[in-house]
């Protein structure tokens, strides 16, 4: 908590890699994940690559790789479910170290964790060479509905507020005598939701109070409207690019 | 020499919720240009509701209110919002944008101002308040006297013809409270300052108006109304403990 949003995910720096305007780096990195999915799941070599790509970025980006394998487990709740598909996918079986394991299974095992991670390796990357407020300012310049832009940006702003208003809540609680133990404390802990749920109700609409009363009238300003420049554009393309010639190479060999 | 209009203009202005309860029966206040003025009222007075109806938030009752001569209206509203700035009470509902500088140039680039007026205006702005260092803080990282003292920042940086407050010392600490009136007294702007703190108002208003149910019912120099011990128990108006504000002299 009280980290704000010079963020968690972010990790300051000054790489060609950090200087790139948000968008560039959105549309880099949305362009790869669409590439790597759209590769066969038999290329297996061309999913070398492109963790070869991704290794290339971080290191121009001067990421280490403990910070970056770290930040790849968020994905591993995700991930146990892909584990189950060798056991349960009906179809030919092989057997593996005594255990009988259906191949279908290990091929969408495999395509899943391969394209799963990959497309989290990219995020993080992206991530942490982009502040959180530079990439909502990317999003409304990729001309995202302005309205989810503001709603997104609403809740970076008030998520620290609310959470200390629940913590507040908690303490209250607490200081009263109450410790939330298994299910008989469930409705104590509903109520609570439900109250805090009203508060931040109200508390939006005394938001949009004071942002009306400073003339809002829909939209959020746009303060910086820094035009990237095509050598910009170009140097954010050379990670879908060169991931497209991989994923060509694939389709055809 | 031509005839400067009022600050602030309201005429007999009457308002209903649309729940049927009616808060204001019947407003008149003028507040002159550069005046200082304390709105003293116990809690369901009305306060809020005149406030909100200085820049057209609430409309739609009887009576009119005018800014530096422009009627409040739904033609000119985005001109009024302008010319009026209300800095409220809790400054996390003032401050919604991602930095300070952002926040306090919300309202001129809504306005349409643009590049380096706009940086110039926000420095200004900060700069009038002592937080110019803050720009690229979020409001979250700052103390609560900063963040208030950045929400009077983020109106003056609309260059308001009226800086009204509502409740300007809430759950400021001595020090915070004391540093905001400094800066108050040094803005060289209209104020209306909604207050439960009458040794602030005191200290920082010549004049007072207690607006009670609904009505103006007083209306005259901060001192002789806080020494008025019958206008101030009728009123539900009650100084601090050991407060005596008759031993105050002024400065002016």
């Amino acid at each position: 908590m009280g980290a704000g949003h010079s963020h968690r995910l972010y990790r300051a720096g000054d790489s060609p890699v950090h200087a790139l305007p948000a968008h560039c780096k959105l549309v880099a990195a949305l362009g790869f994940v669409l590439v790597v999915v759209s590769t066969p799941r038999e290329a297996v070599w061309a999913f070398g690559a492109y963790a070869a790509l991704l290794a290339a970025v971080a290191a121009v980006a001067r990421i280490p790789a403990a910070f970056l394998l770290k930040r790849l487990l968020v994905e591993v709740p995700f991930v146990a479910f892909a584990l189950l598909m060798p056991f349960v996918v009906p179809g030919e079986r092989t057997e593996v170290l005594g255990v009988a394991l259906s191949v279908p299974g290990l091929w969408g095992a495999w395509n899943i964790l391969a394209k799963g991670t990959l497309g989290v390796a990219a995020s993080v990357l992206l991530a942490s060479t982009t502040e959180l407020r530079a990439v909502l300012l990317g999003l409304q310049r990729l001309r995202l509905p302005s309205l989810l832009v503001q709603i997104a940006s609403f809740m970076i702003r008030y998520a620290d507020v609310v959470t200390e208003e629940m913590r507040r809540m908690s303490v209250a609680r607490r200081s009263r005598g109450f410790e939330a133990r298994g299910v008989r404390h469930w409705k104590v802990l509903a109520a609570s939701a439900g109250a805090l749920f009203i508060r931040s109700y109200e508390r939006g609409e005394r938001v949009h109070l004071a942002m009306l009363s400073r003339g809002y009238t829909g939209t959020l300003p746009v303060l910086d409207d820094t035009r990237p420049t095509s050598a910009q554009w170009a140097f954010a393309a050379a990670l879908p690019v060169a991931a497209l010639a991989v994923c060509l190479l694939g389709w055809t060999l | 020499m031509t005839h400067t209009p009022p600050s602030l203009e309201v005429r007999g202005l009457a308002y209903a919720y649309p729940d049927g309860h009616q808060a204001l029966f019947g407003v008149d206040l003028t507040v002159g240009r550069g005046e200082r003025v304390a709105l003293l009222g116990p809690n369901g007075a009305g306060k809020t509701t005149l406030v909100l109806h200085l820049n057209g938030i609430l409309t739609g009752g009887v009576g009119t209110v005018s800014v530096a001569g422009l009627p409040v209206g739904r033609r000119d509203l985005a001109e009024i919002r302008r010319r009026v700035g209300i800095v409220f009470q809790d400054p996390d509902d003032q401050l919604f944008m991602p930095t300070v500088r952002e926040d306090v140039a919300f309202g001129p680039a809504t306005a349409g101002l643009r590049g380096a007026a706009l940086e110039e205006r926000v420095a200004a702005a900060l700069e009038r308040v002592g937080m110019a260092d803050f720009a690229d803080r979020p409001p979250h990282h700052l103390s609560f006297g900063q963040r208030r003292r950045v929400a009077v920042a983020t109106v003056l940086a609309m260059e308001p013809e009226i800086l009204v407050l509502d409740e300007p010392s809430s759950n400021l600490d001595p020090a915070s409270r004391r540093e905001l009136a400094d800066i108050l007294r040094s803005l060289d702007v209209t104020v209306l300052m909604v207050t439960h703190d009458l040794p602030y108002a005191l200290e920082l208003c010549p004049r007072a108006v207690v607006l009670s149910e609904g009505v103006i019912a007083a209306d005259g120099r901060t001192q002789e109304l806080l020494c008025d011990e019958d206008l101030m128990r009728a009123h539900r108006l009650e100084l601090p403990f050991g407060f005596d504000p008759a031993s105050v002299t002024m400065g002016t």
